[in-house]
């Protein structure tokens, strides 16, 4: 299935029936609530301050709901209004308003703490209308300045979003820092397709900040790749002239290895037992 | 949900309308109170960043008269927590906002505003 922003407006594509849907799905829920205990890791705020903080697209508050779990105070916007008819339903703690982000805020300088957006930025990427205040670098730019003069100096803004190529990234990033943003890019398990996740992590006001790093098990050492002597291993032989069983310690631990670097959840410790042969069985 | 909080950060986002867009008016506002927990340091970190005759004028708007005119210098726990009940416990839940410059109305429904504007009001 084509990804939901190539299919209709949010406002659209979240109507009454997709807003509930999109609510009440548990995978989602916990999607939703890992990445927004990344971005609020990543956000880096003081701790034992109460902050306020703008919730970029909050949908229907689920990522809001950890928001006020962890003590903050917030506000939301969304373009949805079914999804905010959800919100309201589920009487979540935060202000509330309908808005289209791509038209800017009219927040006064320096009134948030933070701000953190979860699965919006790839939605600002589409132009709806031929009119010029509908096309992407348009509503991207008013966006980051109004977003930069609404944030308190200094502060951060992260946002986590699905970017399908390079181009999209290129131009996010680039209009980010146009507006005055600094900061860039943090991927998480960038070697796995299914954990992999990109957040655009951005600062008002310099003062040394420095873009933390992506999650990652392991770091490759060498790019090159090695001559395995693959094949020639697995037609080897032992001395009884029987072949060598494949699947044996190394492979396993090989395999274990990949499934951590991939972010995997619950791959066994490795121990001396990993990998032995069980007694037989009679 | 529109809280004094919220709008006391909030101008008119319309095409030129830069200047003398604050604070948003209210019109036919109908107010609900609903208790929240109260957060002193919260407030006070806040109080920067409130304007304070903004915030005075708009809760005398709402019927709301006990705050006083000029910013004290210190703040006791008596204000913090009359400030708390105006800055957070008072709910907007129907009406309009309309900005004093541009007169651009902004409407509120089920305590949600509504902030979209029209194309040719896009900055």
């Amino acid at each position: 299935m084509s990804r939901p922003e190539l299919q209709a407006p949010p406002e659209i594509y979240y109507g009454d029936i997709e807003a509930k849907k999109y609510t009440k799905n548990t995978r989602n829920q916990q999607i939703q609530a890992d990445m927004t205990y990344r971005a609020l890791e990543l956000l880096n705020l003081p701790p034992d301050e109460p902050a306020f903080l703008l919730d970029i697209g909050c949908g229907s508050g689920l990522s809001g709901e950890i928001l006020t779990e962890e003590g903050f105070i917030w506000a939301g916007v969304d373009i949805a209004p079914s999804m905010l008819e959800v919100a309201l339903e589920r009487e979540v703690e935060g202000d509330l308003f309908l808005q289209d982000i791509g038209q800017g805020f009219g927040f006064r300088p320096g009134s948030f703490d933070g701000a953190i957006s979860i699965s919006v930025l790839q939605w600002l990427l589409n132009a709806e209308t031929s009119h010029p205040t509908s096309s992407p670098p348009h509503r991207l730019s008013r966006f980051f300045t109004t977003l930069h003069s609404a944030l308190r100096n200094p502060s951060r803004a992260v946002f986590q979003f699905y970017p399908s190529s390079d181009d999209q990234i290129q131009l996010i990033t680039s209009c980010a820092l146009k507006a005055g943003f600094g900061g860039g890019l943090v991927v998480d398990y960038p070697n796995s397709n299914k954990a992999k996740k990109v957040f655009l992590c951005l600062f008002v006001g310099g003062g040394g900040q420095q873009v933390p790093k992506g999650l990652e098990s392991e770091v490759e050492d060498d790019a090159r790749a090695r001559f395995e002597r693959r094949r020639e291993r697995v037609r080897s032989k032992d001395k009884s002239g029987k072949r060598k069983h494949m699947k044996d310690k190394d492979w396993i631990l090989q395999k274990k290895e990949l499934y951590r670097k991939r972010g995997k959840e619950g791959v066994p410790n490795d121990s001396k037992f990993t990998g032995r042969r069980r007694r037989p069985a009679f | 949900m529109v809280r004094l909080i919220t709008h006391n950060l909030l101008s008119c986002h319309a095409k030129g309308c830069t200047t003398n867009n604050f604070p948003l008016q209210f019109k036919d506002a109908e107010i609900e109170h609903r208790e929240a927990d109260f957060n002193p340091e919260f407030i006070r970190g806040l109080l920067p960043k409130i304007e304070w005759k903004a915030l005075v004028d708009t809760a005398k708007e709402l019927g709301d008269t006990s705050l006083p005119y000029e910013q004290p210098e210190m703040m006791d726990d008596e204000l913090l927590k009359t400030l708390h009940h105006v800055l957070l416990e008072m709910h907007v839940e129907e009406g309009q906002m309309i900005c004093p410059n541009c007169n651009h109305v902004y409407p509120i429904s089920n305590g949600i505003p509504n902030m979209l504007l029209a194309e040719h009001e896009i900055a």
